[in-house]
Order: C-alpha cells, then sequence, then structure tokens
C-alpha cells in the first residue's frame, strides 16, 4: 500500500512534442484514481510514466515516501494489466501468473499457494494449465489482472483493460474489479476512455483533454462532483452517458431576473430566468455571450397548455422518439431548428411529431463562457468547497 | 455462387484461356526445372567413355554404379561430408546466436542513433561479397586463421541479412510483453531469453534453415581459404574430379546428387517455416 504522488509532471517526447503537462495529483492510499479522456489527452503516457515505461521530462513522481523518477519499473513495486493482456503466450496461465514471483526468488511452495490462492479468488483455477491462445477474452482478462494481483505489489496501474471486451462482459468485469478493490484495498491507477467505466470505478476520476494541443487535467473529483459541476464545458459535454446540449445565447436583465436568452429577440428559441442563488453570480455578466449547458436528464415533460413556469420551459418539435425502457430519449428541433436531445420519463402515447414543451430543472442547468474550453461561470472552481470536505483532496 | 472476386479480369474469350495458359506455363517451366536433375542422375549412372555421346543417345547404354565406387575410392568424400557438416552447423549455431541478440538490440532497445546504425549494418548487403573477399583474407591471414576451420566458421558466424530477417520479426511481437516482463522483474537478458526467443522460435528456424544452405553450399571462400586436404569441403571437394588430365564427369555428378541429399530432406522436413521465412514482414500478425 503507498500513496502516489506526481508533481508538475511534464513529458515532452523527441524534444519537441509535448504529450503531457503540469500534472499534479495525489493517489491516496487505498483510493481508486480514474484517469480519464479522448485519445491523445495523455492519460495513458501519464501512467506508463509512473510504471516506469517513459521517462519523464520534468518534475516529480513519488510512491510512498520515495521519489522513482529514476527508478526501473522493476524496482517500483507495481503491477500493471495492459491493453492487450500482455500475456506471455508461450507459458501456461500458471507459469504467466508465477513468472514474477519467480524472478523476486521467492520460495517454490510459496509461488504455488499464491498463485492457486489469487486463481481461485479469480475462478480460473482450472485454467492453469492452459496457454493464453486456448483462453477466451474475458478469461484472458482474468489472468492478466491474476498477473497483477498475486504479485501483491503496492500500486496496480490498469491500462484500459476493458476495451478488448464485448460490452457485457465489460460491465460484468467492471463489477469485479470494484469488488477486487474493496477487498483488496490496493492503491490504484485506471486509464479509460470510456466516461461510464471512469464514473463507475472511481473513487475519484481525473477528466483530461488534448484540445490545447498538450495533454492536460481538466479537473479532478468524485464522479458525481465531476459531473455535476463541471468545471468548463468540455468536462461537461465528456460526462454523461447521454451528450449534453448545448445552446450559444446571452444573458440579459428583465424584470429582477437574470435571464439566458437565445436566438431572436423578439422570438426567441429559449428564455429561461436563472435561479436567484445563480443570477447572484451573473449580475455583472449581463449582456455577455455565454453558452448553457443542458443535461438531457434535467428535462422533463411539461403538460401542454398549461402555463405555469413559463420562464423555466423550452418549446421544441419532436423529431424522434427512441423508446429504452423506464425512459424515452427525444430528439427534437428548437424553434430555430438547433437540435435537442431531451430524456424523459417513459409514456406510450408520447406524441412522435409536432410541438412539445419541456419543463427544465434549472437547479441543475450550466453556463460556459463560449468556446469549446468555456469556463463554467456557475461552478468555476467545481463542486463547492462543503461538498468536497468528506474527501481528502488531491490536486 | 456467381460472385466473381475483384482480383479476376473481366469475361471473355482472354479471360477463358488465361487458366490453360497459366498451367501450361506453369508446367513447362516445373519441367525445365527437373531435366538438369534428370540429366545429372543419367549422367552419374552413365560410363566414364560413354558421357560424350549421351547428348545423341539420350540415355546410357548400360547402368553403372562406378562412378559412386569412385567418389569414395579416389578422395576422402566422408571428410568433405564432415567439413560441411561441421562448418555449416558450427556457422549456423553462432548466427543465430549473434543475430539474434543483435536483432534484439535493433528492435527492442531504444538507444540513441539506434535506426541510423541498423540502415548503416543493411548498407553492407549491398557490397558484392567478392570485393570483400581479399581484404578479408588478409584479415583472416594476419588473424592467424588461414588453412584452419576457425577461418571458415567465425568470419560467417555474423550476418546483416539474418539480423534483418530477425529484426523484422521480432517487430512484430508486441512491445508490452517486455513491459510486462519488465514490471515482472525481468532486465534484458532474462526478456530476450524467456520471453523473446521463445516467440521468435519460427524466425530463428528460417534463420537457421538458411544459414546452413548457405554455408553448406560455399565455394569461394573455402577454395581460396584451405589447402589442406583434410580442411576440404564439399563443393571444393568435388573439384578433385576436374584434373588437369580431363574431368570425370560421371563422378562429379554423383558426388554432388549425394552432396544435395541433406539439403533436400532439410527442406523437405522444415519446408512449412521456409514459406513462412520468405512471407517475414511481407503480413503482419
Amino acid at each position: 500500500m503507498a500513496q502516489v504522488t506526481l508533481r508538475d509532471v511534464k513529458k515532452v517526447y523527441d524534444g519537441k512534442v509535448v504529450a503531457v503537462r503540469d500534472v499534479n495529483l495525489t493517489i491516496g492510499d487505498g483510493e481508486f484514481l480514474v484517469l480519464v479522456g479522448p485519445s491523445g489527452c495523455g492519460k495513458s503516457t501519464t501512467l506508463r510514466m509512473i510504471a516506469g515505461l517513459e521517462a519523464i521530462t520534468e518534475g516529480t513522481i513519488s510512491i510512498g515516501d520515495r521519489v522513482v523518477n529514476d527508478v526501473h519499473p522493476k524496482d517500483r513495486d507495481i503491477a500493471m494489466v495492459f491493453q492487450n493482456y500482455a500475456l506471455y503466450p508461450h507459458m501456461s496461465v500458471e507459469k504467466n501468473m508465477a513468472f514474477g514471483l519467480q524472478l523476486r526468488k521467492l520460495p517454490r511452495d510459496e509461488i504455488r499457494k499464491r498463485v492457486t490462492e489469487t486463481a481461485g479468488l479469480l475462478g480460473i483455477g482450472e485454467l492453469l494449465q492452459r496457454r493464453p491462445k486456448q483462453l477466451s477474452g474475458g478469461q484472458r482478462q482474468r489472468v492478466a489482472l491474476g498477473r497483477a494481483i498475486v504479485r501483491d505489489a503496492s500500486v496496480f496501474l490498469f491500462d484500459e483493460p476493458l476495451s478488448n471486451l464485448d460490452a457485457k462482459l465489460r460491465v460484468t468485469t467492471r463489477t469485479e474489479i470494484k469488488k477486487l478493490h474493496k477487498r483488496l484495498k490496493t492503491t490504484t491507477v485506471y486509464v479509460t476512455h470510456d466516461q461510464e467505466e471512469a464514473m463507475t470505478l472511481g473513487d475519484r476520476i481525473v477528466v483530461m483533454s488534448a484540445g490545447r494541443g498538450v495533454g492536460v487535467i481538466e479537473q479532478v473529483d468524485t464522479p458525481l462532483n465531476v459531473y455535476r459541476y463541471p468545471k468548463n464545458r468540455f468536462v461537461g459535454a465528456f460526462l454523461g452517458r447521454t451528450p449534453m446540449n448545448f445552446f450559444d445565447g446571452r444573458l440579459v436583465e428583465a424584470e429582477g431576473e437574470v435571464w439566458f436568452v437565445a436566438g431572436p429577440e423578439h422570438a426567441p428559441s429559449i428564455r429561461l430566468a436563472m435561479l436567484p442563488q445563480h443570477g447572484a453570480k451573473l449580475r455583472d455578466r449581463v449582456g455577455d455571450e455565454v453558452t448553457l449547458g443542458l443535461r438531457p436528464s434535467s428535462l422533463s415533460e411539461h403538460p401542454m397548455g398549461k402555463e405555469t413556469a413559463a420562464h423555466s420551459t423550452i418549446r421544441a418539435n419532436v423529431q424522434v422518439v427512441e423508446p429504452l425502457g423506464k425512459n424515452i430519449d427525444v430528439s427534437c428541433e428548437l424553434l430555430d431548428g438547433s437540435p435537442m436531445l431531451a430524456r424523459i420519463d417513459a409514456r406510450h402515447d408520447f406524441p412522435t411529431s409536432g410541438e412539445v414543451k419541456f419543463y427544465v430543472d434549472m437547479e441543475h442547468v450550466h453556463l460556459f463562457e463560449p468556446g469549446e474550453f468555456g469556463p463554467s461561470l456557475l461552478h468555476p472552481e467545481g463542486a463547492p468547497q462543503n461538498e468536497t470536505a468528506t474527501l481528502a483532496s488531491g490536486a | 455462387m456467381n460472385e466473381r472476386h475483384p482480383m479476376e479480369s473481366a469475361t471473355g474469350p482472354l479471360a477463358k484461356l488465361a487458366r490453360p495458359a497459366t498451367f501450361v506455363a506453369l508446367v513447362v517451366l516445373g519441367i525445365s526445372f527437373v531435366v538438369p536433375f534428370v540429366w545429372q542422375v543419367l549422367i552419374s549412372l552413365s560410363d566414364r567413355s560413354e558421357v560424350d555421346r549421351l547428348t545423341e543417345t539420350g540415355f546410357p547404354s548400360r547402368i553403372s554404379l562406378d562412378a559412386y565406387v569412385r567418389v569414395f575410392d579416389q578422395v576422402p568424400f566422408a571428410k568433405y561430408f564432415f567439413n560441411s557438416f561441421f562448418v555449416a552447423g558450427w556457422v549456423t549455431l553462432l548466427q543465430v546466436i549473434t543475430c539474434s541478440m543483435a536483432a534484439y538490440a535493433f528492435s527492442r532497445i531504444q538507444w540513441p542513433g539506434r535506426d541510423k546504425v541498423f540502415l548503416l549494418y543493411l548498407g553492407t548487403l549491398m557490397v558484392p561479397g567478392v570485393v570483400l573477399m581479399v581484404p578479408n583474407f588478409v584479415v583472416i591471414l594476419g588473424l592467424g586463421m588461414f588453412d584452419d576451420y576457425t577461418g571458415l566458421i567465425i568470419p560467417a558466424a555474423f550476418s546483416a541479412y539474418g539480423t534483418f530477417l530477425l529484426r523484422q520479426f521480432m517487430l512484430t511481437i508486441p512491445s508490452s510483453l517486455d513491459e510486462a516482463a519488465a514490471i515482472d522483474g525481468a532486465g534484458h537478458w532474462r526478456i530476450f531469453t524467456q520471453v523473446i526467443l521463445p516467440l521468435a522460435r519460427p524466425g530463428l528456424i528460417v534463420l537457421a534453415i538458411f544459414a546452413f544452405l548457405f554455408n553448406y553450399n560455399s565455394f569461394f571462400w573455402p577454395l581460396i581459404l584451405t589447402q589442406s586436404e583434410n580442411l576440404r569441403v564439399l563443393p571444393v571437394g568435388l573439384l578433385q574430379f576436374n584434373t588437369t588430365y580431363g574431368s570425370d564427369v560421371p563422378a562429379i555428378m554423383a558426388a554432388a546428387l549425394m552432396a544435395m541429399i541433406p539439403p533436400i530432406i532439410l527442406f523437405l522436413l522444415l519446408q512449412k517455416y521456409l514459406v513462412k521465412g520468405i512471407q517475414l514482414g511481407a503480413v503482419k500478425g
């Protein structure tokens, strides 16, 4: 068990291409931290630097109390699971798992005991004599996990370990990894491009991006905090199973309230009154161009004809209705033609065309400055302090 | 199924003829490969006096094994066989060792200037061997390896071609295996011997076959580098039947035929690896 600390870590390839910079992270002892982001954001590079598979250009990485910048991977007391599993094809499952222990000169009995125990834990006891190519994808995945666990290292590193599995297996294996972590409580750094995997697995998640040409950290927090309080538009767009809706518009002041208005003055496509607690933060931004971020799940059906709460509704034309079971996804178009997705409670007779009205949960709307990385106007620092106080704050 | 493969040409009388024409061409080509061997066998079975007339008669009037007997009577043919096997065997073993180590360094280790050095290495393949014959000879003379097994073995123990072949093969082995092994606690030597070498086995076999065949056939270098009778290898030994007083053609053919047998057996046993070796690097995976 150990804490992992990254301070001002930077990686430059060939003296010119900056892969990541300004990486500051503290991964608590026993914590499950997920690095998530689109491809090229430097998440894998960061993980590989922790593993010692990539040299660090600047900064320091420590595991426990020891700075490991120049320590060989084998001496870092880490175990790693690779995306392609990286099982030794010419060795049996048993030998794959025992290889690291043999190299560490453990007594033969101890090796056998540990391999058997770990294999039992993962349900691969009967596969020990097989070769990797005789195993299914899911079984290989378990062996790769087993090879990492059996080493009893103080840090586990996972590099997109589930991306080669089919969707169903991915979900069950995900749950298993979480169970294993609960049981072993080993400090874990996990890399994925899948936001759902990140949300479900991480104690905290680190959202990274490459949007400005360099991999950087956008936000670090618990999954729910990052979901609820994205620091900028990128984070808001990246997290969430259904993509956030974005509308460009401006802030205006009327009737003593601050309003978000999109579309022409005389016939706005959106006109929403901000809640008073939000309005206070926005008053000096009145007149500015802003982007409204609206999660599909923040919309709900509003009975037509009823005129209550007109300051928190959006009118739209239904294009396509997709039933999902408990919910339906409604793809629609606003008056000015901009698309919007709403995820609402399922109802048999929801109209498949024509105009409908949605009620907007104003508590959970987001406002960003324009641009892909526009900072949040409501929560520029992410979650309010009182919501993170219970967690050891990292970077 | 009426679907036509996209590689197939359009229909028409020409297309219909294409298949049989290819077939005929291949048969003609096949025969032209086989005829010299048949001719060789016929000559080796003829009487020495009859050889000159064989082009007219087409077939020996009397089948005789005399030439085969002469091969063993007049020269230490078994010793030549041994020498050829001994030299080619050692060269093969050493080449597999040196080339695999060099290939590992060129494919799995990052070091400054690696790819440039490799290009340089490849460049040596472009220099015709004959050009280097004299300088090599002088070096070997200086090293005291003239007229000695070491002179035949050591210079051939390193091969740019073999290094290239194995490097290409090793490049197809995923680098995550080295990384997994490094994290498991292995250094370069262990990664090389316990991970990469076992996985490069098909490549090693191909190299071994090529190296063996090439050195088994080697003629010019052993010819200039050896003087003693007991160091002669097979191709050089065949010269013995070619004297200033005339050539014993049936004996040469008989000896050459016997010398061909081991490579043919080797090829038959390992041809699936050879075919694989020719494809190496052409298709990934």
